[in-house]
């Protein structure tokens, strides 16, 4: 595909969950190294949208392409970061052994990783500064150091477009700045399009807002205004609140 | 206790419950530890209580009921992990019916068998002091299949249950690699109803990898630790059990129990004394 074309493309895209409508003529175009904050209320579509992209549901209309192919052909070149909340913390499993779930697709299903699979997950381990945590056990670690090691998983694969879903859900202020910070480090390298709740942290790091709320409505971070951010989430919203705070 | 190891010596019947319940406490855990970690423990005896038709019907034709059970299990577990798939709301409801239907079609055979009628308590309870040469051998293939298919597929097996979604995402066929899994369950249930019949395979399934949990930090290690562990608990209840001529199986099953129970209830005490070991 062209340099120029978007890496993901989404056209009249609609999608409904038993019969109530979640996502409505969705267009949405993503460029090579961008990065799209998709904002909106609870129960917006915004996990709906992460969904497609990744081809784990399928629009009821309109058409997905990601790096020009139907999702589920391209999800070699997608790096996911899911909720952790949603994790099993009492399972036995070590951060390495997380961290190279990320590098099963890349080889057949038999036997063990090459050294290959295991320099990449250590890379991918140190970029995220967590390189020392690498035989701790998954469930002990804390909520920010989770994600981290999940941010590391999707890395690992040697994704050319990061997705993550909350990834601040659940962590403190402090963590969550650690973690915007590294993914704004990230982006010198791959696209990220990541989805939050949250409004007035993120609009100091994304380039781009998608605003969903059943529709989506994308506008550049420097041109949101209250307006926009009023007729997204159905009413005001304090979007100065949390620069204030800091 | 010095009786059984008089009679283990000499004894052919006394060796093989011992080699039968070395092999079940391999199987019991490598395949409970995914039963344990993955949260299967109903559909696990689901498989084992639908196994009694399969033996009933094997019994009533004449065949080997051990055969039975094989076949009964592999379609047991692929049909149970096809609902628990496809319908997850319904799972518990479907599972408990197949779970019913396959006892009743096992007890309406067994009754219906012309001549000397089995002990059905043989089936239930199971005993160990009874499996035959030929069963033994059965158990041993039974043994290697599991033991080399998680050897080789220990990593999508792993990947499956810590994070299904994305096991999905990074290509594997979750549908196959689960109902796979849940196969080698339904042979480990064959092995168990040799040692503690079908009514307590499940506590077998469980206890030993429950326990290990505890102490785990991978897959691996916790399925090493229930096997020795197994073994500890099917050993010690045969010889608690001889002497006072207690049933084997129901031994067994207690002392895992006591051995879960009081390693849960320590942990626990830990815990909230805050006497936290040191991060692993």
């Amino acid at each position: 595909m062209n340099a120029k074309e978007p890496i993901v493309k989404i056209e009249h895209v609609s999608f409904a969950y038993d019969g109530t409508l979640a996502l409505e003529d969705v267009n949405l175009s993503v460029p090579r190294g961008d990065f799209l904050g998709v904002v909106g209320p609870n129960g917006s579509g915004k996990t709906t949208l992460l969904k497609i992209i990744l081809g784990l549901i399928h629009p009821l209309s309109g058409t997905v392409r990601v790096f020009g192919k139907i999702p589920e052909r391209a999800r070699h070149l997608v790096g996911y970061v899911p909720q952790h909340a949603e994790l099993d913390y009492s399972f036995p499993i070590s951060v390495m052994d997380v961290v190279l779930l990320g590098r099963l697709s890349n080889r057949s299903l038999l036997g063990g990783y090459r050294k290959q699979d295991k320099r990449l997950a250590q890379e991918a381990l140190t970029m995220v500064k967590t390189a020392d945590l690498c035989n701790r056990r998954f469930g002990t670690l804390s909520g920010g150091q989770k994600q981290r090691v999940l941010i590391a998983r999707a890395l690992a694969g040697k994704p050319e477009l990061l997705l993550l879903d909350e990834p601040t859900a659940s962590v403190d202020g402090r963590v969550e700045e650690d973690i915007y910070g590294l993914l704004k480090k990230l982006n010198e390298r791959v696209t990220i399009i990541l989805v939050s709740h949250d409004l007035g942290f993120i609009s100091t790091y994304v380039r781009h807002v998608a605003c969903v709320n059943r529709r989506l409505s994308c506008s550049r971070t420097q041109d949101i205004t209250g307006d926009v951010i009023d007729a997204c989430y159905n009413g005001p919203v304090h979007m100065l609140k949390h620069k204030c705070e800091l | 206790m010095l009786e059984f190891f008089n009679v283990l010596a000499s004894q052919a019947f006394l060796q093989n419950a011992v080699v039968v319940g070395l092999l079940a406490s391999l199987a019991c855990g490598v395949m409970g530890t995914y039963v344990v970690v993955r949260k299967i423990v109903f559909i696990s005896g689901g498989i084992a209580h639908t196994v009694l038709g399969g033996m009933g019907i094997a019994y009533y034709y004449g065949w080997n009921p051990l055969h039975g059970a094989v076949v009964a299990a592999l379609v047991a577990a692929v049909i149970i992990g096809l609902i628990s798939l496809r319908y997850h709301q319904y799972e518990d409801t479907i599972i408990g019916a197949l779970w019913a239907i396959g006892m009743a079609t096992g007890i309406l055979f067994i009754y219906k068998t012309p001549g000397y009628n089995v002990d059905l308590m043989t089936y239930l309870f199971g005993n160990i002091l009874m499996v035959s040469q030929q069963s033994i051998h059965l158990l041993v293939g039974l043994d290697a299949v599991i033991i080399l298919s998680v050897a080789v597929f220990y990593r999508p097996f792993l990947a499956v249950c810590f994070d299904e979604e994305y096991s999905r995402l990074q290509g594997l066929h979750v549908v196959s690699i689960y109902l796979f899994l849940l196969c080698l369950i339904a042979l480990t249930v064959v092995i168990l109803i040799q040692v503690v019949g079908i009514i307590l395979v499940v506590a077998l399934l469980t206890l030993p990898a429950a326990t290990a949990r505890h102490y785990a930090r991978s897959l691996a290690q916790m399925m090493a630790m229930a096997c020795l562990l197994g073994a500890g608990f099917t050993v010690c209840g045969l010889v608690a059990s001889y002497t006072p001529d207690l049933p084997a199986g129901a031994t067994i099953v207690l002392i895992a129990g006591a051995v879960y129970l009081i390693v849960t209830v320590f942990k626990g005490l830990l815990t909230r004394l805050g006497v936290k070991r040191p991060a692993s």
